[in-house]
């Protein structure tokens, strides 16, 4: 799937680095979709509002959704992804 | 399966303003005909949540599905344009706070495409291609006021702005008038879409600015 | 006492702007005082936010110019006509006046020479600032490890950096740059003139292509035809790292 604006997951580093400790960029995600493994940064994400949307970049099927309603509240849907592998924190900055 | 966190909002409170910086061109001129929070632009911006799904016309239907998902009608593409269409003079009011106004679509109303039809339900889901899904109740989207729109501004609906066809609610914010659209479906319960199950507001008037979940 | 690392949440922070110095006719590099800053590693970007009177925001994703090591933080920023947030950055923004950052973000585009196989940069307009990065960084700390720089612009005037790369370049320390202009070259140009396509990059990536890491940035579909066609030289996929800047090759 390639859609010339779409960004990668990359992007999402500073947004999902407002909610978690860890970097969402570089943790492996198991699509539940088609069962591909591959690092956050691979997703194709689109960040126009109304929210922010991962997608597999094998299957498409949305692996993450964020939307931050301005108040100061955020709703995150994780159902796309199966299992998330976080590698420790790198000591250091 | 959703999940929200509740965040604190800064401890400092407002951001600092960056001198001179005013973004795009927005108007906020046109006195009342802008709901709260809005503002005016021209061009017509394209905000997606997937990739633009190309669909060959011959391979185009559109559907109305009962409770069980069983076709109550069913149209291809140029069965649908044979439809009664209309030109919709209307303003268009996105979420992210953008209007235009007095934009002129061409569409077959639902009141159309409904008729005859046992519409047994209070509401209903539109479908679209992407998997994208607005909620809507059959109040809305009846009684000339909604369409599926084919075209606006005189010429075809582009595929970036949702053609071949969208759906087109100009009442409520323009969240709900999904692209893409394929078919809507009679639900026996209300149940949120895409957006209205992550923190959008399950109805959304923009008059009301009801923009999120529990304005 | 030692320093210690707080693995915290990001959140933004006041960037006032201490410098600003032209890179070309469309890109400015922004050299900023960030109080605090943790530091970075090579590659990672940063968000930045404009706040207009009306409290009307824009935000937009810019990658760290500078090398970790480097006295200040800094961002080289290419404005695009239509843009929101670099036309401020580029025309607007002087010393004194801030803004809001977000950062350093991001752990998978990254390049800290931890490893010893050479390396393989391909940057695409303003991507090659973050690539500049890592160059930056491997020179700062003397890191042996090969790298090669593939910049590809549309002509010489837009290419950044310029006598910097030539100047690391000229080193011999295993750093080499080779540049290819897409739309027009100057009398006398012994690097390509064509866009970057399969045999080009036959010709530039190592012959332990099928270990070593390449690291691919530019415009969507800039970097998914690279990426594409590194994989099918025979790079590893997973090591073939990439960020692509959207449709128009740059935060807008």
């Amino acid at each position: 799937m390639t859609s010339a604006s779409a960004l990668d997951g990359n992007a999402l580093g500073g947004p999902l680095g407002e909610l978690f400790t860890f970097d969402i960029t570089s943790a492996v995600a198991t699509c539940a979709g088609c069962g591909r493994r591959s690092p956050g940064a691979a997703w194709v994400v689109f960040v126009d509002a109304p929210g922010i949307v991962a997608r597999c970049a094998q299957c498409e099927r949305v692996q993450l959704r964020l939307v931050n309603d301005g108040t100061g509240r955020t709703w995150v849907d994780l159902s796309g992804i199966e299992t998330l592998e976080i590698a420790a924190p790198r000591g250091g900055a | 399966m959703a999940v929200a966190t509740a965040m604190a909002p800064d401890a400092g409170g407002q951001a600092p303003v960056s001198r001179g910086f005013s973004g795009r061109p927005r108007d906020r001129s046109v006195g009342d005909r802008l709901p709260p929070g809005q503002y005016l632009v021209h061009d017509f911006p394209v905000l997606s949540a997937g990739p633009t799904p190309y669909v060959p016309l011959d391979r185009w239907d559109f559907s109305v599905l009962a409770v069980d998902g069983s076709p109550l009608a069913r149209w291809r593409w140029d069965e649908f344009r044979a439809l009664p269409e209309e030109t919709v003079t209307c303003d268009v009011h996105c979420v992210t706070k953008w209007s235009k106004l007095d934009m002129q679509w061409r569409g077959v109303s639902l009141d159309v495409i409904l008729e005859g039809l046992d519409v047994d339900t209070a509401h209903v889901m539109a479908f679209a291609d992407g998997g994208y899904t607005t909620n809507l109740p059959v109040g809305d989207a009846t009684d000339g006021q909604a369409w599926i729109a084919t075209g606006y501004d005189g010429h075809d609906l582009e595929a970036e702005h949702g053609g071949p066809a969208r759906l087109l609610v100009p009442h409520l914010y323009f969240w709900k008038s999904a692209k893409w659209i394929r078919g809507l479906q009679l639900l026996e319960r209300d149940k949120p879409g895409f957006w209205e199950g992550l923190g959008y507001n399950n109805y959304g008037d923009p008059w009301r600015e009801q923009r999120y979940w529990g304005d | 006492m030692a320093r210690t690392t707080v693995l915290g949440r990001l959140s933004w922070r006041v960037a006032t702007v201490s410098s600003r110095a032209p890179e070309t006719s469309r890109a400015v590099t922004l050299v900023l005082d960030v109080p605090d800053w943790p530091g970075h590693r090579p590659g990672q970007h940063v968000d930045v936010r404009l706040t207009a009177e009306d409290g009307y925001q824009a935000e937009r994703s810019y990658s760290i110019a500078s090398a970790p090591g480097d006295p200040a933080l800094a961002l080289t920023v290419e404005r695009l006509d239509d843009g929101e947030v670099s036309p401020w950055l580029t025309t607007v923004a002087a010393p004194g006046d801030v803004f809001e950052l977000r950062g350093p973000v991001g752990g998978y585009f990254v390049w800290d020479g931890s490893e010893a196989d050479p390396v393989l940069l391909v940057g695409g307009g303003s991507g090659v600032v973050p690539l500049m990065a890592m160059a930056r960084h491997r020179a700062r700390q003397a890191i042996p490890t090969r790298m090669r720089l593939l910049y590809s612009a549309r002509s010489e005037q837009d290419l950044l950096y310029r006598s910097e790369l030539d100047g690391l370049a000229a080193g011999d320390d295993g750093f080499d740059v080779v540049y290819a202009l897409t739309r027009a070259t100057p009398p006398g140009w012994t690097g390509y003139d064509r866009r970057v396509d399969g045999a080009m990059l036959a010709d530039v990536s190592f012959p332990e292509r099928h270990t070593s890491p390449a690291f691919v940035c530019g415009p969507t579909p800039f970097v998914e035809a690279v990426a594409n066609s590194l994989v099918l030289l025979g790079h590893p996929p997973g090591r073939v790292k990439t960020e692509r800047f959207g449709p128009t090759g740059g935060g807008s």
